[in-house]
């Protein structure tokens, strides 16, 4: 798999780069910058692009723009946003246009590198991942809405729904069983009020009514 | 310029004393022909010659009209005059009123009922005429001064005339008033010279509330400067930690990440070595993070108030109800107080509250953003103490705005900031 990486430090750069290489991708460019990196991914076409949100020239929120034009533009690429801090606002900018092939992560969960392999290639896969720090901050957001029907472990549930972990991950991480994490899952597709359909079309549409909510 | 090891100090004690006098003395003697400058405008009043020749309206016209318009033209120059003079000869500065503004008749029209002109022609009509006696006085004093004391030397150099007849006792005696007239000279010229510069102060320039007001406009200001560059510096304190510190700090947990994640054949101690780094790694970029959110975060620029508040808020380890009801977004300053403000005081809740719950709210109602920030934590929060509360309270106050802390001993806190915004 094809990777490139968007980061203006160059220190960090280096690090990125051997992390991609552990998580088995192969890197066809390093920028420092937005429009490079649009560039490298018309000119690559890579399977993942991870992209640094606050790049020059504005050190804003570059690199969340970049993200949504990648996606619009080349849906074969996945990106992955980091960041120093994450915003539940970029976040609902993310994923409101897709959920698939998106994520958005503090920097410092590189650190934790054969986490965050596993994660990159979830995500190049087509899956997402949000920071825990993300969905604390959407979660935070919530009142008067269908989500306060929820027990605090369905919330648990669908936090880590969102993080874009597999049932199996999220019955490890809350230390309950397979079967217990279905009949969460399947409590708050009832509560969300979302149609029988496909097991993976309500668990995207369960987490987007969760996103959709910090959405005026 | 005065070498201190050749005079003793009642040497230049002297030396001063006379070059006040010299100063004060040439000052009062230049102020003599100005201070009598509007006298003939009084003499024009005088209206006997001319009630004979003209008829009463014509003279009563005049009359207004010298007083209306003659003397608040004349008092320009004479005003002029006397700046240049208090500023070359004394080395004091009368103040200038702020230049006016608008068009140049409404500028003038102004000027002739300004309560500012008035006061300038009473100094030059009424106290002027006046100054000019005392100065006259000071002036004689120094003139009879010299000439008694040196009465001896007229007896000696005029000896036809009948100063020459004085008896030695007579001409001793005079000596004696003249020195005393010396003596006392420079004190007259002193007091005189205080006097006249208290008046020229008081009617020439600015009136109190003049100053005031521009006083509280330099202040203001200055105040919103200050503002201003204290969160510039916020902001590029934040930006060199972000560029520098906090990724150096990444890039060291990503290397410890990555030996960790490669080196599988270290000795045991080696890899419980890396393990601790890697840990400390992470918990100081989580300590500088929090520190560093809390200055000036990029989204609040980017995504203002409400979209920042919800990052921070996150990050309190406790149940947080943030409502943030704002329409449109405020100026940059207030933004930036108002978060600063719920990052106080969410920093003070965890550490001091011992709260289960807070609550934010952010309102603009008309021109005023309201911050208000809950907790049911044991209360007792004092605003006069705590210098986290005391730098809180100074901050809103640098915009306008008003502070307040209702925090009984056993809670609940309520700590509610309101900030103007113009709009």
């Amino acid at each position: 798999m094809r990777a490139v990486i968007a980061e203006d430090s160059v220190l960090l750069r280096v690090g990125l780069v051997r992390v991609l290489q552990t998580a088995g991708f192969e890197v066809g460019a390093e920028v420092g910058e937005a429009e490079a990196l649009l560039a490298a991914v018309e000119e690559q076409r890579p399977d993942l692009a991870l992209i640094d949100v606050r790049m020059p020239p504005g050190f804003g929120d570059e690199g969340v723009r970049a993200a949504l034009s990648i996606r619009r533009r080349w849906p074969g690429t996945a990106v992955v946003l980091l960041s120093q801090y994450v915003e539940e606002r970029y976040a609902a900018d993310l994923l409101t246009a897709d959920t698939s092939g998106v994520g958005y992560l503090l920097k410092q969960r590189v650190a934790d590198v054969e986490e965050f392999a596993a994660t990159v290639r979830r995500v190049a896969a087509g899956g997402t991942a949000l920071d825990p720090q993300v969905v604390a901050q959407l979660l935070l957001r919530r009142d008067s809405d269908p989500l306060e029907r929820l027990t605090p472990r369905e919330r648990e549930v669908l936090a880590l729904m969102a993080e874009g972990r597999s049932n199996a991950a999220i019955a490890e991480d809350l230390v309950v069983t397979d079967s217990a994490v279905a009949k969460h899952i399947n409590n708050i597709f009832a509560k969300l009020d979302l149609p029988p359909a496909d097991a993976h079309h309500r668990r995207v549409l369960a987490v987007l009514r969760f996103l959709g909510a910090t959405r005026d | 310029m005065t070498f201190p090891s050749a005079l003793g100090p009642p040497a230049r004690l002297l030396r001063r004393r006379i070059g006040t006098a010299r100063r004060d003395t040439a000052f009062l003697a230049a102020g003599v022909l100005p201070h009598l400058a509007a006298v003939p405008a009084w003499l024009s009043l005088d209206a006997k010659p001319v009630l004979k020749s003209v008829h009463l309206p014509w003279v009563v016209l005049a009359a207004l009209v010298s007083v209306f318009l003659l003397l608040p033209l004349l008092a320009l120059p004479l005003t002029a005059v006397q700046r240049w003079r208090y500023a070359e000869l004394l080395a004091v500065d009368i103040p200038r009123s702020p230049p006016a503004e608008g068009p140049r008749l409404r500028r003038a029209l102004r000027l002739l009922v300004s309560a500012e002109t008035w006061r300038r022609v009473a100094y030059h009509t009424l106290l002027g005429p006046v100054l000019a006696v005392a100065e006259v006085l000071v002036l004689a004093v120094w003139g009879a001064g010299v000439v008694c004391a040196t009465v001896y030397a007229w007896m000696w150099a005029v000896p036809d005339t009948g100063v020459a007849d004085l008896y030695t006792v007579q001409a001793a005696y005079v000596t004696a008033a003249g020195l005393l007239l010396l003596a006392a000279a420079p004190w007259c010229a002193g007091t005189v010279t205080r006097v006249e510069s208290r008046a020229a102060r008081a009617l020439l320039g600015p009136s109190r509330a003049q100053r005031l007001e521009r006083r509280v406009t330099d202040l203001s200001v200055s105040r919103a400067d200050l503002a201003d560059a204290a969160d510039a510096e916020r902001r590029r304190i934040e930006r060199d930690l972000h560029d520098g510190t906090q990724q150096r700090l990444v890039s060291l947990a990503v290397n410890l990440g990555l030996a960790r994640a490669t080196l599988k054949d270290l000795p045991e101690d080696a890899r419980r070595v890396i393990d601790e780094a890697h840990r400390e790694a992470k918990e100081a970029i989580s300590e500088l993070n929090d520190l560093v959110r809390g200055l000036h975060p990029a989204v609040l620029d980017d995504r203002g108030l409400d979209a920042a508040l919800s990052g921070l808020a996150a990050r309190v380890p406790l149940p947080v109800r943030l409502h943030v009801d704002l329409d449109g977004r405020p100026a940059p300053a207030v933004e930036s107080v108002a978060y600063f403000v719920v990052s106080e005081a969410l920093a003070n809740v965890t550490k001091h509250a011992r709260a289960g719950r807070v609550e934010v709210t952010v309102r603009r109602t008309g021109r005023v953003v309201r911050v208000e920030v809950t907790d049911d934590g044991v209360g007792g929060a004092d605003a006069a103490a705590g210098t986290g509360l005391t730098g809180l309270a100074g901050r809103v106050r640098a915009v306008d705005g008003t502070f307040r802390i209702d925090s009984p001993v056993g809670g609940p806190t309520t700590l509610v900031a309101e900030l103007p915004c113009g709009r």
